[in-house]
C-alpha cells in the first residue's frame, strides 16, 4: 500500500479550555460555593467581618490539615480511616507535655511529634503494602488502635498548650489581619505538597492511584510510592491534631472522631475521586471551609445541631450529584 | 544468519509457575543481532508470559536469560530497558489521568525525543492531552514512540498489531524494518500469522510452555506455522475442519430469500452518518471498516448501550429502540463485545458466566433449577470446547476462552441475532477457525449475525455478505467470496469499486 504516504495523522482531543475546565474546573466551582456562601453568612451575622473570617480560619484549620492527608492518601488509590484517631492521640499527647513548656520548647516538641505520626502513619502503609490487605480494613484496625492510646495517654480532657503556642492558631499576621491558622493551611500547601505535587514523587501517587499497573509498567516503585503517600499524609495528620490543641487549648481524647469521615467528605467534595488519580488538595482546602461554614451558618439560624447533620450531609450528597452530571456533559 | 555470530538475546531452560498452573515449562529463544524474530504460540503456550520473565515484571522460577553473551535477568521493567530491551507491553504501560507529557516525565523520557519519533512515523499527538481521552490505537503508537527513544538493542513488540487498524499497523512494520536496518532487533509477538510472513526473518514457535520449532516463515509458510503451533495431529484436523468450511460457504444465495430479523434504516448515532441494511435469519453479514468510521456506535446503538440520534431499527419487523441492553436482550439480540472482560464477570465462574443472561426476567427470579441451569451450561459449553480446567474463575482463563465464555452465554440463553464486534481480535489461529466454525454453524441453524472484524482475512471465511462502511456510511456490498483484502480495502478508504467487483 502506498496510500500511507500521505499527510500525517493528526490527533487533537478537546479545546484546551474545555480540558482545562475539565481538570480544574472543580476546584474553581467549590471556591466559588464558598465565596456564594460568604453574603448569606454576613447577613446572619452580627460579629464584624474580621472577627469572623478568623473565626472560620480557627474552626476550619484542623478539618484542613485532616482533609489534606485524606486526599492524598486517596489521590494514591488508598484511605485512610485512621486519621481522626491518629490526631487524636497527637492532641492529647501535646496537651499533656507541652502544659508547662515555654514556647521553644513547645515547638520543638511539635516537629517530633509530627515526624512520629510520619513514622506511624508511613507504618500503616507498610503493613498495607506488605500485607496487601485492602487499606480500609487495615486502616479500621488502626483507628481503633489509635483511640486505645489516646484513651491510654489522657483517660479525660486536660492538660493545655503554652498561650504563645496557641495564638500560632488563634491570633493574626499583625499588620494585615490575615488569620494565623489561613497562613498555616497554605504554607502547607506552598511548602509542602506543591514541590511534592509537580515533581515525580508527586506524579507517581497520582500514576498509583490512577493504575497501578501502568504505573509498574513505567517502572515506578508501586509500593514505596503508597507508603510515601502515608507518610506524607502523617505530616499533615500531625499538623491536623496540633492544631486541634492549639486551637482549643485542651487535649480530648474523643477530639478525633468526628475528622475521619469530614475528611473524607471534604476531599470528595474537593474533587478528589474515590478511585483514585484525580484530584488537587488546593479544592479540598476550598471544601474544608465550605463544611465549616455551613455548620457555622446553620448554627447561626438557630437550627437544631442533630437536624444540622442532616442538612449538611445531604449538601454533601447534593454538591457531588451536580458536580457528577456536569462534569459527565464536558467529557461526552 | 552467521552461526558464529553470539546472539543478542539468549534465553535458556526459562520456566515459571503461577502456584499449580505452569505457565512456562522450559523455554528456549534465541535472537540473533539484526533479525526480526517472530514469538508465535497458540493462547495459553507461553508468549507473554516469556516476555514477562524476559522484561522484569515477573521472576522466572528457574533459566539463564543473556543478552549480547552476558547474563541478564533483568528485575524489572526500567532495568531491562537498561539492559537493551525495551518492551511495549500488550496492557497500554501509560497512566489514564496523567497527561502525555507527565506520563513521559514519569519514564524519565525526552518529550522531544518522543515526538521525532512519533514525527518518523508521521504522527502528532498533543502532549497537554490526558491519556485517558486517547484512543488506544495511539497509545499503542505512544508508547512503541517512547521505547524507542531508548534505541533499544532488542525491541519486544507484544501484540501490538492487534489493537491497530491497518494503516497504523503499516507504519509499526517499517519501524520494525529501520530497526533491522541500523542493525538492532526486534522481537514480535501476533497472532497474524499473514504479519510474521511478510516482516519477520525467524520464528520461534512455543506449544504448552517449550519451544517446539525455529523456522523461516518465509519458507515453511501460513500452514507450516499453523502445523508445528498446533502440534501434528491437531492440526490434521483443524485442516479437514476448515475445509468442510470452504465447502459451506456459499450459501449467499439461499440466505437472500429468508425473512429479516434486524433491520436498521437511515441510523444515525455518533459517527454514523446514515447506515441501513437487513440481517436476514441465517446469514452472516459482514462490517468492514477502518478505525472509528462508525462501527462502534453502530453495534452500541443495535445492542442498547447508547441511544440512536435518528432511524428506524425494527427486529422481526416491530420497532425496536433499546434504552439499555436490557431492552435488546430481551427482543434476543445480543453482543459480543471486542473487549472480553466488559462482558464478563472475571471473578466469577464460568458456569455463572455463561447462565448470567438466563435470570434477566423477574419471573426468573426465586431458587435457582441447578440442574437445569447446569444442562444448558454444559451443551454451551461442550459445543464451544470451553477449556474448563480453570474455570472457577473467568479471569484465569485464556483469552481465547474467555471469548468464547461471552458466546457460550447467548447459546444457552437463545438469541436470535448475535452482534460479532471484533470477537477474534488477540486470539489465536486454532480457537479462531473454532469460532469461524462456530458462527458458520450458528447461521445454518438460523441465527442472524453481524461481525466486524479488524482483520479483513476473516471476511471472506465467514461471511455471507459484507457492507464496507467509511465515514459512516455504507460504501459498497460485497458477496463474502468476492470479499478480497484488495476490494475490501478499497470500499473501505471510500474508493468506488470497479463495476467488476460490485
Amino acid at each position: 500500500m502506498s496510500a500511507t504516504a500521505a499527510a500525517p495523522m493528526e490527533f487533537r482531543g478537546a479545546a484546551p479550555w474545555r480540558r482545562a475546565l475539565r481538570l480544574h474546573g472543580w476546584t474553581v466551582a467549590v471556591w466559588l460555593v464558598l465565596l456564594a456562601l460568604v453574603p448569606y453568612w454576613r447577613s446572619l451575622s452580627e460579629q464584624d467581618f474580621k472577627f469572623d473570617l478568623s473565626s472560620l480560619a480557627i474552626d476550619a484549620l484542623p478539618l484542613c490539615f485532616a482533609a489534606m492527608a485524606q486526599a492524598i492518601i486517596i489521590i494514591s488509590g488508598g484511605i485512610d480511616l485512621s486519621i481522626g484517631s491518629l490526631m487524636a492521640v497527637v492532641n492529647v499527647l501535646s496537651a499533656r507535655e507541652m502544659v508547662d513548656m515555654s514556647f521553644g520548647k513547645a515547638i520543638a516538641f511539635s516537629v517530633l511529634l509530627i515526624l512520629l505520626t510520619m513514622l506511624a502513619s508511613g507504618f500503616t502503609g507498610v503493613v498495607i503494602t506488605l500485607t496487601r490487605i485492602p487499606d480500609i480494613v487495615v486502616t479500621l484496625g488502626m483507628l481503633f488502635v489509635w483511640q486505645g492510646v489516646a484513651l491510654w495517654i489522657m483517660e479525660i480532657p486536660g492538660g493545655g498548650v503554652p498561650i504563645d503556642y496557641a495564638d500560632l492558631a488563634l491570633g493574626d499576621l499583625g499588620t494585615t489581619g490575615i488569620p494565623n491558622a489561613t497562613i498555616a493551611v497554605f504554607a502547607a500547601l506552598l511548602l509542602v505538597w506543591a514541590p511534592i505535587r509537580w515533581l515525580r514523587p508527586g506524579l507517581a501517587i497520582y500514576a498509583v492511584g490512577s493504575n497501578r499497573n501502568s504505573a509498574y509498567l513505567s517502572g515506578i516503585g508501586v509500593a514505596r510510592t503508597r507508603v510515601g503517600a502515608y507518610f506524607l499524609a502523617g505530616l499533615f495528620t500531625g499538623l491536623a491534631g496540633l492544631a486541634l490543641s492549639a486551637s482549643s487549648g485542651i487535649g480530648d481524647p474523643n477530639s478525633g472522631t468526628t475528622y475521619t469521615l469530614n475528611s473524607v467528605a471534604a476531599a470528595v467534595l474537593g474533587g478528589v475521586s474515590l478511585l483514585g488519580g484525580v484530584g488537587g488538595l488546593i479544592g479540598v482546602i476550598a471544601a474544608a471551609y465550605v463544611l465549616t461554614l455551613s455548620k457555622i451558618i446553620l448554627l447561626l439560624r438557630g437550627t437544631d445541631p442533630n437536624y444540622a447533620n442532616v442538612y449538611q450531609g445531604a449538601l454533601i450528597i447534593l454538591v457531588v450529584v451536580i458536580g457528577g452530571l456536569l462534569t459527565r456533559k464536558t467529557r461526552s | 544468519m552467521n552461526d558464529e555470530a553470539v546472539p543478542l538475546l539468549e534465553a535458556r531452560a526459562v520456566a515459571k509457575h503461577y502456584g499449580p498452573v505452569v505457565a512456562l515449562r522450559s523455554a528456549d529463544l534465541s535472537v540473533a543481532p539484526g533479525e526480526v524474530h517472530a514469538l508465535l504460540g497458540a493462547n495459553g503456550a507461553g508468549k507473554s508470559t516469556l516476555v514477562k520473565c524476559l522484561t522484569g515484571v515477573t521472576r522466572p522460577d528457574s533459566g539463564t536469560i543473556s543478552v549480547a553473551g552476558r547474563a541478564a535477568r533483568a528485575r524489572s521493567p526500567m532495568h531491562a530497558a537498561r539492559l537493551g530491551l525495551s518492551p511495549v507491553f500488550q496492557d497500554p504501560a501509560l497512566v489514564p489521568d496523567l497527561s502525555v507529557a507527565q506520563n513521559l516525565r514519569l519514564t524519565r523520557s525526552s518529550v522531544d525525543a518522543v515526538r521525532s519519533q512519533l514525527s518518523a512515523m508521521d504522527l502528532q499527538v498533543s502532549f497537554h492531552e490526558l491519556v485517558g481521552d486517547l484512543p488506544l490505537p495511539i497509545l499503542r503508537m505512544l508508547d512503541l514512540a517512547r521505547a524507542l527513544t531508548n534505541d533499544p538493542q532488542l525491541l519486544i513488540l507484544d501484540e501490538i498489531t492487534a489493537a491497530l487498524p491497518s494503516d497504523l499497523a503499516e507504519r509499526v512494520f517499517d519501524v520494525m524494518r529501520q530497526r533491522r536496518e541500523s542493525g538492532r532487533s526486534v522481537l514480535f509477538i501476533t497472532h497474524r500469522l499473514a504479519e510474521v510472513i511478510a516482516t519477520c526473518d525467524s520464528a520461534t514457535i512455543l506449544r504448552d510452555g517449550q519451544d517446539v520449532g525455529t523456522m523461516e516463515p518465509k519458507e515453511g509458510g501460513e500452514s507450516r506455522i499453523v502445523e508445528i503451533m498446533l502440534g501434528p495431529e491437531a492440526a490434521k484436523a483443524e485442516a479437514e475442519a476448515s475445509e468442510l468450511d470452504e465447502a459451506d460457504v456459499p450459501v449467499a444465495a439461499a440466505a437472500g430469500e429468508a425473512d429479516a430479523v434486524l433491520e436498521v434504516d437511515d441510523l444515525k448515532v455518533g459517527a454514523v452518518q446514515s447506515i441501513s441494511f437487513t440481517l436476514r435469519r441465517g446469514e452472516i453479514l459482514g462490517i468492514a471498516a477502518l478505525e472509528g468510521q462508525g462501527q462502534d456506535e453502530l453495534f452500541e446503538a443495535l445492542a442498547g448501550q447508547r441511544k440512536a440520534d435518528g432511524g428506524e431499527l425494527r427486529v422481526a419487523g416491530e420497532a425496536f429502540r433499546p434504552r439499555h441492553p436490557y431492552d435488546a436482550i430481551r427482543r434476543k439480540v445480543v453482543l459480543v463485545p471486542p473487549d472480553r472482560l466488559l462482558a464478563l464477570l472475571p471473578q466469577r465462574p464460568v458456569r455463572e458466566n455463561v447462565a448470567a443472561p438466563l435470570y434477566n426476567s423477574a419471573r426468573r427470579w426465586g431458587p435457582i433449577n441447578m440442574r437445569e441451569e447446569g444442562k444448558r451450561v454444559r451443551r454451551a459449553v461442550d459445543a464451544l470446547q470451553i477449556d474448563m480446567r480453570a474455570a472457577k474463575q473467568v479471569r484465569r482463563l485464556s483469552g481465547g476462552n474467555q471469548q468464547k465464555v461471552t458466546i457460550a452465554r447467548w447459546i444457552a440463553s437463545g438469541f436470535a441475532a448475535l452482534l460479532c464486534n471484533d470477537p477474534t481480535r488477540g486470539i489465536d489461529v486454532g480457537t479462531k477457525r473454532q469460532v469461524y466454525a462456530l458462527l458458520r454453524e450458528l447461521a445454518e441453524d438460523g441465527a442472524a449475525i453481524l461481525f466486524f472484524s479488524s482483520e479483513l482475512a476473516e471476511f471472506p471465511l465467514v461471511c455471507d455478505r459484507v457492507l464496507t462502511v467509511y465515514g459512516g456510511r455504507v460504501t459498497a456490498e460485497v458477496a463474502g467470496a468476492a470479499a478480497d483484502e484488495a476490494t475490501l480495502l478499497q470500499a473501505m478508504h471510500g474508493l468506488q469499486l470497479d463495476e467488476a467487483v460490485a
